[in-house]
């Protein structure tokens, strides 16, 4: 008989439903199928022109109906496909989840479409103010929609019947991680039997992908698409902007053994720290993110030996994979070579406030199928970066439990550590 | 499992009336304060302005205040005055542990470069290549981060070395309830011991009141109080610049290094009705009993933003307490989004507090209420969506 109470003697939560989608299509079956082949998503733009661009790749969602409609509409494709899956698999009335939602989307601004459609609405020579006039005559609910915060949120919940007010959240590119987080927390305090957390991000528009190049974010390997994100490696020169999503079905062990569902994994341990050095760099001593590892495992109640198989954050930027290097060496010491880490983005690129979610629900696959997928394009090992990161090819092991690492600008660090099976 | 009392020991605040719980006291206590109206910049509309703010007071680096627009800054600011409040922000074992989350929208957009793009399409067909052009030579790099939700709270963590842990919220007022709720829950559960959560907004941007005109929420023509709004030209929602940031904390880690308590934060309810089916009268009435209200008079620091359905129904589901002695808050301050509950909750715990109630904010809307208000409490009922309340006690 499993354990219902932690080390903490908090409930345990469990996973019972899952759903992705990325650049290698909708569902897990596709995307399982294509991860563990090495298959890589990423291709040449074609959403928008690309003059001007020094990037001209990415790993954009492009199969949806609402792939040409703008970021809202699409992160809300992606949100309600990847629930649609999940609240599935979790044998849920599709229409009364009946437990809170997170929702870690990206921020939303008004499509520059929309903004132009506006300005031609109007004759006023002040631009500004001719924008404001020509919206408030038009008083469009669909625009109005796209710009607010809460919309996406709001709309799921009309969807999928969940409960209370939806927290619609952002920690930047360790977005995904914290929704899953709330979730958990929720689930622990005692406040809900189930809640649904989920990653979207369906904003790769050309003027996202030009902020991100100004910064040197971004990979300009734009020969070879495919080739384009290479985690540990030492030319890599960037990320790969992507879009996709993923969400979990998280309930209380005791609620989901009660229901008779499938426990698809467990969540064992959350664990944050912020970084207060820099905008956009670490901390270089690692510190704040080796925190966030070490409070994971902590509220996980695991040692350090204790960790099967690590799913870096490894994004292909020269900055991030040293850092995450530095870090888990330090945590792990010498063993750090022995463990199997690889990271998902290397065949699906970063996808941003989605990448938390989509992770965690590749490292829940990862230990149910005992099939690790590999870090793919790894063809010039980095010397400074030694580590077993399951290099091209897939790697069949027993996999019980998993570290699952985000960190993004704004000094976010976030860690999850999931298990196969209730103690 | 244990569960911990939730006390607020640090209150920073900044609206058109000024800086800091005691200014924002004297203020609002006073009768006959008028409104800070700026009537002329974004006519037909009116916004409460900024006050002046000296930010090297609390954002000492130069190279820090750069690296943000108006918005950041403020919120960055106003947190740090929380933080001073709470006799913290010098205290770097106290920051460093300390758990955070902030409400937030987005920050500035370049006007410049917009209305640039806008102008040059008259005499372009291919607008997209126009945007590749103009964004990749005309934006600042750095201008990104300052559009970011999450990194004011990126900036409070460089700034204020407030590092236990960040987390961003977003969904305009209901981003700051739940931001509210979601803190005070973390302190009772014992999952933290102190945390820092607020927001900030800054409505001095063509963007900021286009997000509320899209829907055409904004009021327009002469200012009027928060309650006399229907009827009045445009969407009745007159908006604020300004923020609010509480430090909330579990009253054993506060009696235990000496804090002043100004209140204890008691039941925070939310709620999302769906309003296009009507339900949010009944959602708001809910509200109101889930949050175990005493007996006899109440007085309520509203943060009704003017919004005409919404405000009417928070009215009438308000007036329907024979008890319930309304101030909105808004009159005085403009609607602060995301800031807005906090800011109310704020406010109720100066109250609480100061053992006195605050005068009519309109004579001819709000009740008079008498004697020292022992609970306090403070609403928020978005313009177009979420809803969200809470009580305050006395300490």
């Amino acid at each position: 008989m499993a354990k219902l109470k932690d080390h903490l003697g908090r409930p345990v939560v469990a996973v019972t439903g899952i759903g992705v989608v990325t650049s290698l299509g909708i569902g897990k079956a596709d995307n399982w199928a294509a991860l563990t082949a090495g298959k890589s998503g990423i291709h040449p733009i074609t959403r928008f022109p690309i003059d001007q661009l020094n990037t001209r790749i990415s790993g954009t969602v492009d199969f949806l109906p609402s792939s040409s409609k703008g970021a809202s509409a699409l992160t809300y494709e992606l949100a309600e496909t990847a629930a649609r899956e999940a609240v599935t698999e979790a044998g849920i009335d599709l229409e009364n989840f009946g437990g809170p939602l997170f929702l870690a989307s990206p921020p939303v601004e008004l499509d520059w479409h929309d903004r132009l459609a506006l300005y031609k609405g109007g004759d006023q020579p002040d631009a500004s103010r001719r924008v404001l006039e020509v919206a408030r005559g038009l008083n469009s609910p669909d625009m109005f929609d796209s710009a607010q915060f809460g919309t996406i949120a709001d709309r799921l919940s009309d969807a999928f019947g969940t409960t209370g007010l939806p927290i619609t959240l952002s920690t930047a590119c360790a977005s995904g991680a914290t929704a899953i987080q709330l979730g958990v927390e929720a689930i622990r305090r005692g406040e809900c039997d189930r809640a649904l957390s989920v990653g979207a991000d369906g904003s790769a528009t050309a003027e996202a992908l030009i902020r991100f190049s100004l910064l040197s974010a971004l990979s300009t390997s734009n020969d070879n698409p495919e080739k384009a994100s290479k985690p540990f490696s030492k030319d890599r020169d960037g990320f790969v902007l992507a879009e996709g999503s993923a969400a979990l079905v998280l309930e209380s062990l005791e609620s989901a053994l009660a229901r008779g569902a499938t426990v698809l994994g467990i969540l064992r341990g959350c664990g944050e720290k912020a970084d207060d050095f820099h905008r956009t760099r670490s901390k270089p001593d690692g510190s704040p993110a080796i925190a966030a590892v070490k409070a994971a495992l902590a509220d996980a109640g695991l040692s350090e030996d204790e960790i099967d198989y690590i799913n870096a954050h490894g994004t292909s930027t020269p900055e991030n994979d040293k850092m995450e290097h530095l870090s888990l060496s330090t945590v792990f010491g010498e063993r750090i070579s022995q463990i199997p880490i690889s990271s998902n983005k290397s065949m699906i690129g970063h996808t941003l406030s989605a990448a938390g979610a989509i992770e965690a629900a590749f490292s829940l696959m990862t230990m149910r199928e005992g099939v690790i997928p590999p870090t793919i394009n790894y063809d010039n090992p980095d010397p400074a970066i030694a580590l077993d990161v399951v290099p091209n090819k897939k790697r069949e092991a027993k996999v019980g439990t998993v570290l699952s690492n985000s960190f993004g600008f704004g000094g976010q660090n976030t860690c999850l550590v999931m298990a196969r099976e209730p103690v | 499992m244990k569960s911990y009392d939730v006390v607020i020991t640090g209150i920073g605040l900044v609206s058109s009336l000024g800086e800091g719980p005691d200014a924002h006291w004297q203020k609002l206590t006073a009768t006959g304060t008028r409104p800070v109206l700026d009537v002329e910049r974004f006519a037909p509309y009116t916004v409460h302005p900024l006050p002046e703010i000296d930010w090297n007071l609390q954002i000492v680096k130069r190279g820090d205040q750069r690296q943000m627009e108006t918005w950041q800054r403020l919120g960055t600011y106003v947190a740090g005055l929380a933080l001073d409040d709470a006799g913290i922000k010098t205290d770097e074992a106290l920051c460093s542990t300390m758990d955070m989350v902030v409400a937030a929208g987005g920050g500035e957009r370049d006007v410049a470069v917009d209305n640039d793009i806008l102008a040059a399409s008259e005499s372009r067909a291919d607008f997209d290549i126009l945007l590749n052009e103009k964004l990749t030579t005309e934006l600042r790099p750095t201008l990104f981060l300052a559009q970011l939700s999450n990194l004011l709270a990126g900036n409070i963590s460089i700034v204020h070395k407030v590092t236990g842990s960040s987390r961003t919220f977003m969904g305009e007022e209901g981003a700051g309830v739940a931001a509210v709720e979601t803190a005070a829950a973390r302190v009772r559960s014992g999952q933290s011991t102190h945390m820092l959560v607020g927001g900030a907004f800054q409505t001095e941007h063509p963007d900021m009141l286009l997000g509320y005109e899209l829907g055409a929420y904004l009021h327009r023509g002469v200012w009027k109080p928060v309650w006399q709004r229907t009827g009045s030209e445009g969407g009745g929602v007159v908006s604020g610049s300004g923020g609010a940031f509480l430090v909330l904390e579990s009253r054993e880690h506060a009696e235990k290094r000496g804090a002043r308590i100004y209140a204890g934060l008691g039941p925070v309810r939310s709620g999302r009705a769906r309003r296009k089916r009507g339900e949010l009268s009944s959602t708001i009435e809910t509200l109101l009993k889930a949050a175990n209200l005493p007996q006899g008079p109440l007085l309520a620091l509203s943060g009704a933003s003017g919004g005409h359905a919404a405000t009417s129904a928070e009215k009438t589901a308000m007036d329907a307490h024979a008890g319930l002695a309304a101030r909105g808050f808004g009159t005085l301050t403009g609607h602060m989004k995301e800031a807005q509950f906090p800011f109310a909750v704020a406010l109720a715990a100066l109250a609480v507090h100061n053992k006195a109630s605050y005068p009519v904010f309109d004579a001819a809307s709000e009740r008079n209420f008498d004697g020292i208000p022992e609970q306090v409490l403070a609403t928020a009922v978005g313009y177009h969506q979420f809803e969200g309340l809470a009580l305050v006690s006395a300490a």
